[in-house]
């Protein structure tokens, strides 16, 4: 039987404000795809994006869902959760809104390792203000607030999430929505910070003066930069260099912020004795 | 019956707000503003609640949103540099109507300024923190006793408005150590006023559909009521429009919820929005407020012992100005009227607005130091 995605989403906003063959509906697809299969009740279901295309995810799935400001996803999400830790919390950010203006946000999820499921719809620039250079939009490419090609270095969303110490840390791409669906199934029962790094395209923005004018083209360069983990460990360290493993690049447990908070509430009410060095003194 | 505390200011707003039902406090340090955070950090775990320390002053105030939109009584503190980095989040609060307390601890500025001293420079942006159109409500709180009283009423009012709600306090109040006389528990839990919900079909629920003048309706998160918030103008549903005639219908019940109501009905709550000091029968009328208000009541019995007759006004509500009572003040004392504050005059100007006339006299300070009460009473006496 088809799939049914009625139910999960807001028909009635239907169509989107995408354009024709951008990445982001696969990813909401497969997010929908996902929460299904982890057998979320939509109505203990949060979405928050940011702002930029990737803001608008929040308003097309049915559920209780936040735009926030630039930026600041991960800081309203760590409310939301903290308040409400029986809930499970989406956020949903582009590569400028989740590294660039809400860098500080997305480090401090990682460090706290909070249960928050954080989803970067990475397609290498700012689209929404039209081609501007975002921290993941590759060096010697042509932008608009850098026509004579970007200087500046790229970030790798994923080292920058296992450096700050988020849990569990994957990359996927939006060309194979299944094996997306899996990773995300994975995430998503993960307890700690789920980071996804998921590259999309953005032939509009990105690719018409990239030389990727159409959305296969800018797939054939996304599936030409990445590869899975294991044959990416197989490459010699200088080709290593500009490609991008994909698949889980960190899994470990733990603990939890919502769970140590609940160690601190305990600890106050004369529950349990206070918190020490010693309980935390395999991870120092 | 009454409660007798020792206690600072700082440490009485937190108390205050988890009497009020706050649960969650997101916070980042700043003098001098850090013990209340300190003192919500002690406080909220007993009661179940939550007191973070986010990585910066915007995920403080963004945490204590997140928080408040999905139904929990929320609080964050600051001081004036806080406030103009979290200037951003407050505008999102006041659109997408998320009810917050931010307590703001005035110290002196602009910029980093004098981080350990006194100001009341903050009450204009307390009146337009962020970019748009909105009304704000600001309380100040002019002793120990306020900073409890006047903090349960800035959350009564939030829930009553959906609306963040400031609380200024100084330096001077804030760090205050002494005596306070707190009400009875009983007394504060029967005032506590708590956010209305929809209670019919989930189906038939539209949160921003609200009549003009009246606050949106947004019920607690994960109780099947699903719903969006945005910072974009939104239509009933909370969807995104850009529909002129439901953006105007926006901003003007945003700004009416607030200052419309209060034209209306002379304030926003039966609580006093101003104390009267030795008013009646006085000939010329000093305007305080915050811990110049305190020099002030000195400055009074001082002027009275030498023979004139003073009184004060002390406005509790900042914004929106009871307006009525400060055009009686205007009419009733002409040019006889004392306008002091720490700043450059900008409550002064709220006096000059509303009883059209700049014929008063102020004393202004701005380095860092209290005004004290002989250098009103030189300033009265020339006056007189």
């Amino acid at each position: 039987m088809a799939f049914n995605y009625d139910q999960y989403l807001r028909v009635n906003k239907m169509p989107t404000l995408w354009c024709w063959g951008c990445g982001d509906g696969v990813i909401l697809k497969a997010v929908i795809r996902a929460i299904e299969k982890s057998g979320w009740d939509m109505d203990n279901v949060c979405v928050v994006s940011g702002i930029g295309c990737s803001g608008r995810f929040s308003s097309y799935i049915n559920c209780n869902t936040v735009h926030t400001t630039h930026g600041r996803t991960v800081a309203y999400a760590t409310g939301i959760k903290l308040a409400n830790p029986k809930a499970n919390v989406i956020v949903v950010a582009g590569d400028g809104d989740g590294l660039a203006i809400g860098g500080n946000h997305t480090i401090h999820g990682c460090r706290r390792n909070i249960d928050l499921n954080f989803i970067l719809i990475n397609n290498f620039i700012y689209g929404l203000t039209n081609s501007q250079t975002s921290p993941t939009t590759p060096q010697g490419m042509w932008t608009v607030s850098q026509k004579n090609g970007n200087i500046d270095p790229t970030f790798d969303a994923c080292q920058l999430a296992i450096g700050a110490g988020a849990s569990f840390v994957a990359r996927e791409t939006m060309l194979d929505p299944k094996k997306l669906e899996k990773i995300l199934v994975k995430g998503f029962a993960h307890k700690g910070f789920s980071f996804f790094d998921i590259m999309s395209n953005c032939h509009i923005n990105l690719g018409r003066k990239n030389k990727m004018q159409s959305a296969m083209e800018n797939l054939e360069w996304i599936d030409s930069i990445t590869l899975p983990l294991k044959k990416w460990e197989e490459l010699p360290a200088e080709e290593k260099m500009n490609k991008f493993p994909t698949g889980v690049l960190r899994e470990v447990v733990q603990p939890e912020y919502c769970d140590m908070y609940a160690q601190i509430q305990a600890a106050a009410q004369g529950k349990r004795a206070v918190l020490t060095q010693n309980d935390f003194a395999k991870k120092i | 019956m009454a409660r007798e505390v020792v206690s600072t200011g700082n440490e009485l707003a937190a108390k205050a707000a988890i009497e009020a039902g706050a649960r969650f406090f997101g916070g980042y340090p700043i003098t001098p503003s850090s013990e209340v955070m300190h003192e919500a950090s002690d406080l909220l775990p007993e009661v179940g609640g939550v007191a973070i320390q986010m990585e910066d002053e915007i995920g403080g105030i963004s945490a204590a949103l997140g928080a408040s939109m999905s139904g929990v009584k929320s609080f964050t503190a600051t001081s004036g540099p806080g406030i103009s980095l979290k200037a951003e989040q407050i505008g999102l609060g006041f659109i997408a109507e998320i009810p917050l307390v931010i307590v703001n601890v005035m110290r002196g500025g602009p910029s980093t300024g004098l981080p350990t001293r006194v100001s009341q420079a903050d009450i204009g942006q307390a009146q337009y923190p962020t970019h748009g159109d909105y009304a704000s409500i600001t309380l100040c709180a002019g002793s120990l006793t306020e900073c409890y009283t006047q903090t349960v009423r800035a959350f009564n009012l939030a829930e009553k408005y959906m609306t963040p709600v400031f609380i200024l306090l100084d330096e001077t109040i804030g760090h205050m150590h002494g005596k306070a006389m707190l009400p009875d528990l009983a007394e504060v839990e029967a005032s506590i006023v708590n956010r209305a919900t929809f209670t019919g079909s989930p189906a038939d629920y539209k949160p921003y559909k609200a009549e003009m003048n009246k606050p949106a309706v947004l019920n607690p998160m994960f109780k099947g009521y699903r719903f969006h918030v945005t910072g974009l103008h939104h239509g009933d549903e909370g969807f995104p429009t850009e529909d002129a005639f439901q953006c105007e219908y926006n901003i003007e019940r945003l700004v009416g919820k607030i200052n419309t109501v209060a034209a209306q009905n002379d304030g926003l709550d039966n609580e006093p929005d101003y104390e009267e000091f030795m008013l009646d029968d006085a000939e010329v009328c000093l305007i305080a407020y915050g811990s110049i208000g305190l020099g002030a009541y000195e400055a009074v019995q001082k002027l009275r012992a030498q023979g004139i007759k003073a009184g004060m006004f002390r406005p509790i509500l900042l914004w929106p100005s009871p307006a009525k009572k400060i055009a009686e003040i205007g009419a009733r004392f002409k040019d006889k009227i004392f306008v002091t504050e720490l700043n450059m005059g900008q409550y002064a100007k709220e006096i000059e607005r509303i009883i059209k006339r700049d014929d008063f006299t102020t004393l202004f300070k701005a380095n860092g130091r209290p005004i004290a009460p002989a250098e009103m009473v030189a300033k009265v006496k020339e006056m007189m």
